[in-house]
């Protein structure tokens, strides 16, 4: 049974003082100790201590030693002498907590970080840059049958997830504009919208962000887990260049992968709003096949596969940053692969928005 | 003083399987309170099975596990949580949860198992990380220590609840020397202050000489032995004999 008195200034502990009692021992203790300053506490009648219970002999007498100077420990059983020696937080130094930037401060710091970032980016992707020319050349220093492989990772094993969102987007889009056209009685533009919106905007960009989800988060986690484990040390100290070996087979791979893969992004959406356009429009399918090679120009096309060769670079690009960056274990490594898919998909629209601007 | 000599473990022919395959083969040992037990035997015989099988992070196959004479093979899950709470284990690799700081580590089975006031958690989780000369990085995070930084940070929390018994798997294995013999006085003051009873697997012989009141040797699947080292050494077995002649140097 714990029981605490105060007589002549001091406070009289007794029974346990373990994690189970110490709790309520604190909440009756501490609006005692509000009106009365003892200067002794008395441990001689506690028949047993844990480390919990030492933590409370110290919180005491830290909030006594703030109102009446100081406060001494008398009657210490010599049982639970090792406890107190082992455990008491009071030998401890003070440690204060790291004072917090001004705002002044921590932006700058943003700034000063946003452009070391920026920076880094930019010289791996030089450095990315140089050895995939250099690696059209000369193959040395790259795995056979990784351009192979990561093509097939890369590109076939996306066609069918890219076929089925293209197919679904297409479909929306003419279901939608069906409604507004029908009105008009402008059935026959439908080809022409879908056209226009496919091959400029919707066949790139969706993509894009198809491949940023897939492709950029898989190279992005393969890259981090590769520098977690020490593997891209490993590389270096077998004197083989890591991005020339890992990241260059993938850069290859995804330039020629990617502008099949929106040619069947914009194929298969036509086919999808074609479905609408001959089922709800009532148009002919070679008025639509018509319709559409006519407004589709040689200018779209080499726009559109141009910037989605560009997309796929960026994501590739932006992944590797991500998985180098990496820091920690496996935390870090799901930490890199968001911050790389959340990054390849704001460059992928932001980079679409200036594309779209400059060919009008 | 009347010694209390009832078994704060007791094992009674453990069988543990992976598969098909015998891993541990009729174990039978009484472990007894305030001692430092070192498992020990060469790779593979059995030794992390024995200490994992003994805390049901593997079911065992068949046998019996007591602690303080309480069954706890077959015990539903919230039962055994009680007896867990009297326990610490220090994982091989720390095992620390890497997206916490060592504070919030250490502070984990305090916040889960206690009610106690925050100012109360504060003084035990810094006085916890003290012991294991841990003060100056409290709020780093487990990626940012080294590997013997991270041992100790792990003995930290293994040791928040002030458990009766800490088992440690290979507190050893990796660490320089210095650092070896730095976690071994810790976990001699641990016994020898607060009367903790321990369990080791280890197959660090300089270690097994510095801290171990009893060995329970394994080979192949098999308890060869159970006894204080110096009876061990004398007891003639050739294995044992075999294990600590090719240590020396």
């Amino acid at each position: 049974m714990n029981s605490f008195k105060i007589v002549n200034n001091t406070l009289f502990l007794s029974g346990e003082l373990v994690q189970s009692t110490v709790p309520n021992l604190l909440s009756q203790i501490e609006p005692m100790l509000k009106k009365e300053h003892p200067v002794m506490i008395d441990i001689a009648q506690v028949s047993k201590m844990d480390s919990s219970g030492v933590a409370l002999l110290d919180e005491i007498q830290a909030q006594l030693q703030t109102q009446s100077g100081i406060t001494m420990l008398s009657g210490v059983p010599e049982n639970l002498k090792p406890m107190l020696e082992t455990f008491t937080s009071l030998k401890l130094k003070s440690s204060h907590p790291p004072l917090k930037d001004g705002f002044l401060v921590a932006l700058g710091g943003a700034c000063y970080t946003g452009f070391s970032n920026l920076k880094e980016a930019l010289v791996l992707a030089a450095d990315i840059y140089f050895w995939s020319f250099v690696g059209l050349v000369r193959h040395k220093g790259q795995r056979k049958g990784s351009l192979y492989q990561q093509g097939v990772l890369l590109g076939v094993n996306a066609l069918p997830i890219v076929a089925l969102l293209s197919f679904i987007i297409g479909f929306i889009l003419a279901l939608q504009s069906a409604v507004q056209l029908r009105n008009f009685g402008a059935n026959v533009f439908i080809a022409d919208l879908l056209a226009v919106t496919m091959v400029r905007e919707m066949g790139p960009m969706l993509t894009a962000i198809i491949v940023a989800g897939r492709s950029g988060s898989a190279i992005a986690s393969e890259i981090a887990t590769m520098q977690v484990t020490e593997e891209i040390d490993a590389l270096k100290m077998m004197a083989i260049n890591p991005i020339r070996y890992v990241i260059v087979p993938k850069f290859h791979a995804i330039s020629l992968v990617m502008p099949v893969l929106v040619a069947f992004s914009i194929l298969v959406g036509e086919l999808g709003g074609a479905l609408v356009a001959l089922s709800y429009l009532d148009l002919s399918i070679d008025v639509f096949v018509n319709r559409t090679i006519e407004i589709i120009t040689l200018k779209d096309l080499i726009v559109s596969f141009g910037k989605s060769t560009f997309f796929a670079w960026v994501i590739v690009i932006i992944g590797s940053y991500f998985g180098f960056q990496v820091k920690g274990g496996a935390e870090g490594v799901g930490k890199a692969t968001t911050a790389s898919v959340v990054a390849s998909i704001f460059a992928v629209i932001v980079f679409d928005a200036v594309f779209s601007l400059l060919y009008l | 003083m009347m010694e209390n000599t009832e078994p704060i473990i007791s094992i009674h022919n453990l069988i543990a399987k992976y598969g098909e395959k015998t891993i541990l083969d009729g174990i039978n040992v009484d472990i007894q309170a305030n001692e430092i037990t070192v498992i020990l035997g060469g790779s593979g015989c059995g030794k992390t099975t024995l200490l994992k099988n003994i805390l049901r992070l593997y079911e065992p196959y068949s046998g019996s596990v007591k602690f303080w004479g309480q069954e706890v093979l077959g015990l539903e899950e919230d039962e055994f949580g009680i007896v867990l709470k009297q326990i610490g284990m220090l994982f091989q690799n720390g095992a620390l949860l890497n997206s916490l700081s060592i504070y919030e580590n250490v502070s984990i089975p305090l916040e889960q198992h206690t009610k106690l006031p925050h100012a109360i958690r504060d003084r035990m989780i810094k006085v916890k990380l003290d012991l294991v000369k841990l003060s100056h990085a409290v709020h780093l995070l487990p990626s940012e220590l080294s590997g013997g930084m991270k041992k100790r940070a792990a003995l930290a929390r293994a040791i928040a609840l002030d458990p009766k018994i800490l088992f440690c798997d290979e507190p050893s294995a990796g660490l320089d020397p210095l650092t070896s013999a730095a976690l071994d006085e810790l976990i001699l003051d641990l016994k020898h202050q607060l009367g903790m009873s321990i369990v080791i697997v280890t197959h660090e012989l300089a270690s097994i000489h510095r801290i171990a009141d009893k060995i329970i040797f394994l080979d192949g699947g098999k308890m060869l032995y159970y006894g204080t080292l110096k009876a061990a050494m004398q007891a003639k077995i050739p294995q044992i004999d075999h294990f600590f002649a090719v240590g020396k140097f």
